[in-house]
């Protein structure tokens, strides 16, 4: 085994790795406060790509020349506009069916899906979409020959999702607005009773968890520098991946659901076979829910009568 | 006290207003080019006055009585006689069969489509509508079955008539494979498993390049008729279908073949339904779906009545499978992806989640419209998204309501 290979998709692992784990908070989040998977979370990382290019075009046209700017206030940008949306779409798509039928939530998150590829898909077109690169230059270690490396973006990368992930931890933990979402998880009735507006503290719930999956499409989208209007459904499936094999509603499972899956589906294409990368990471989700569907660190389901 | 309320509805609306333009103005107002941008500020503007204005006419509408009054009344029990039911079933069979004698190829390959999505429709139906499973990756087993004829008959020679049974079969495995381990989880786990499992077969598909041809796809050969084939001149010194009956030769006479057979197995399928809907298994199915725990707590073993809608489902799924591939002549995993399997559960979502007649309607409805609604077809996927969210808001169980098997006492 190559040493300086190791390392490169050890790097690029964390990389993918930390913003899954971005994503999947949302997952989490939400599945932690209303039992239900948000299956139109992978859309808003991929409204989160599209505002991106159009955040860094706009500011440039507007004089912005320093990447470092354009970055914060694009991130800035992204995530008010995400977490509205997922306010509205909580809003619109599923407080109303909130006490109904089990499937009715999901099916109408599919539908909110649709919706969403659709209508990004007519108004900006079909075609890939890319940014500019907007830092170069790259780390590097070992000789001339051999060396693996990590570029500035990626350092940026990690350290943005490290403070994001730190600063949602936070507020969850030690906010006013933390322990009344912590509270309304584990009984909504009874913290409706001591004063806690639920319906606020569940959309709220919804733009954090927007506004962290659209840090990560922003980065990510930075990096890489392509996206089209289908990003949302894989890095979903993926993110989703993540928050399950960490024990979903757990928020530290989520985060590090997302760096391993990030290590081991960027080791498999690396060292075994990369066209069969995506395969690998669903057929570890069907292995984790089978063998253990409680995740690393979460609770067991008990179902109550 | 009427002047304040208008005045707080007029400020509602400028809201909601306002948060449409917030939200829909990047997206639809800056369009990307390259590495700029075009700035288009009328659609976002007429979208954003549209949200406001109806805004305004909702909050005169008494939206939750509209809502309330339907969803949970009870089923209507109209009693009819199983004869007259029988009578109007073979009325609308024969009406259906008689479709090739008059109609033009393009209606009938529009009609076979249709009823290949029938067909999907009446699997999931089984496993959504009935047993209350959400599989998202319905369209896995579609692929295993058209892939299934294509490869049987590349590798083992296998006809479109062997196809139809092991097609079956085979789908049914994979959903036992597939359905074993998971179907003792949580509901929801079960829609994102399935969802990957769709994807894991899309994505082998196309990539196991020497055994499925990747995205070249396969062929997979016309059905025949006792060994007779629908062609001008039969291959290896066979006889063609029309000179058996001393026909005039006419392509069409292919495609009115797989659409009969296509009826006939439609027709048995929804035969095969409602008795099995009226036995105890597709009673503990419905059962199941009501109320899981209740059920356990009777002693009913929830992972292999789960299990035996799965399969079930999925076999009917893969012999949808083998009528596109025999219909088409062709597979490539383009036809397998995830909108498959979301406009198969459009069908049942709209159908009603467990009427037979509903899913048959639905599946007619939504797979003939697009041919009405030529111009329309760029937003064909935007209506879905949009009629699976407010039928869920309007009747989280569907449009038709599904009416039980019924047994009561007499006289009451």
């Amino acid at each position: 085994m190559d040493f300086y290979v190791l390392g490169q998709q050890l790097v690029n692992g964390l990389v993918l790795g930390a913003t899954y784990g971005l994503v999947a908070v949302g997952y989490t989040m939400v599945y932690g406060i209303i039992g239900m998977i948000n299956f139109a979370h992978g859309e808003i990382y991929m409204l989160s790509a599209y505002l991106t290019a159009i955040g860094v075009s706009v500011l440039s046209y507007w004089g912005f020349g320093s990447p470092w700017a354009l970055i914060a206030l694009t991130l800035l940008f992204a995530m008010a506009i995400t977490s509205l949306y997922g306010v509205v779409i909580e809003r619109l798509a599923y407080r109303p069916l909130r006490g109904s039928n089990r499937l009715a939530p999901l099916i109408s998150a599919i539908g909110v899906s649709l919706i969403l590829q659709n209508y990004v898909q007519l108004s900006q077109g079909a075609r890939n979409q890319g940014v500019p690169t907007l830092i170069d230059g790259a780390l590097r270690f070992g000789d001339q020959e051999h060396f693996f490396q990590i570029t500035y973006m990626q350092v940026v990368i990690i350290v943005v999702a490290f403070i994001s992930m730190l600063g949602l931890n936070l507020i969850v933990r030690y906010t006013t607005l933390g322990r009344a979402c912590r509270a309304v998880q584990q009984d909504r009735e009874m913290a409706q009773i001591l004063g806690i507006h639920a319906d606020r503290i569940i959309a709220a719930v919804f733009a954090m968890g927007a506004a962290m999956a659209a840090v990560a499409g922003v980065l990510i989208t930075l990096n890489y520098g392509s996206f089209d209007f289908f990003v949302g459904f894989i890095t979903g499936i993926k993110a989703f991946t993540a928050a399950v094999l960490g024990g979903i509603g757990s928020l530290p499972g989520a985060m590090l659901g997302g760096v391993l899956l990030g290590l081991a589906e960027s080791l498999f294409s690396g060292f075994v076979n990369s066209d069969y990368k995506d395969v690998f990471a669903f057929g570890l989700l069907v292995a984790i829910l089978i063998f253990r569907p409680s995740g690393l660190l979460g609770k067991p389901i008990v179902e109550k009568v | 006290m009427a002047k304040t309320r208008l005045i707080q509805r007029i400020l509602a609306a400028l809201g909601a207003g306002i948060i449409a333009f917030i939200l829909v103005g990047p997206i639809m107002g800056l369009k990307i080019e390259g590495y700029d941008f075009v700035a288009n500020w009328t659609s976002p503007l007429t979208l954003a006055a549209f949200v406001c204005i109806a805004r305004l006419v909702l909050g005169y509408v008494p939206l939750d009585r509209i809502r309330h009054s339907h969803s949970d009344t009870a089923p209507r029990q109209t009693k009819r006689s199983p004869v007259q039911v029988a009578a109007l079933g073979v009325l609308l069979v024969v009406l259906a069969a008689s479709l090739p004698f008059f109609a033009s190829k393009y209606w009938i390959s529009v009609s076979i489509i249709a009823l290949i999505y029938v067909l999907l429709g009446l699997g999931l139906n089984i496993v959504v509508g009935l047993a209350g499973l959400l599989d998202l990756g319905f369209v896995g087993f579609y692929a295993v079955g058209a892939y299934g004829y294509a490869l049987g008959f590349k590798y083992f020679g296998l006809g479109f008539w062997g196809a139809l049974p092991t097609g079956a079969l085979m789908a049914g495995l994979f959903g036992a494979i597939l359905g074993f381990p998971v179907l003792r989880m949580h509901g929801d786990y079960l829609a994102i498993v399935t969802l990957g499992f769709g994807e894991i077969i899309r994505l082998i598909l196309n990539n196991w390049l020497d055994v499925t041809g990747g995205p070249n796809g396969l062929d997979a050969p016309p059905p025949t008729f006792f060994g007779w084939e629908f062609k001008r001149a039969a291959t290896q010194g066979g006889v063609p279908f029309h000179e058996v009956f001393n026909l005039d030769y006419s392509p069409q006479v292919l495609d009115s073949f797989v659409y009969l057979v296509l009826l006939a197995a439609v027709v048995i399928t929804i035969y095969a339904v409602m008795r099995l809907r009226r036995m105890p298994v597709g009673r503990a199915w419905e059962a199941l779906r009501e109320d899981e725990i209740a059920c356990r707590s009777l002693g009913l073993n929830h992972v292999t009545i789960k299990l035996s809608a799965f399969m079930m489902g999925a076999s009917i799924g893969g012999v949808a499978g083998v009528f596109f591939a025999a219909y088409q002549g062709f597979v490539s995993p383009v036809s397998f992806s995830f909108f498959e399997s979301a406009l198969v559960l459009a069908i049942v979502v709209l159908g009603g989640m467990g009427s037979l007649t509903g899913v048959v309607l639905s599946a007619l409805f939504l797979t003939m419209m697009p041919e009405f609604l030529r111009e329309f077809a760029d937003y064909r996927i935007l209506v879905f998204g949009f009629a699976m969210v407010l039928i869920m808001l309007w009747k989280p169980r569907g449009l038709v309501q599904m009416r039980r098997p019924y047994f009561g006492l007499r006289g009451n």
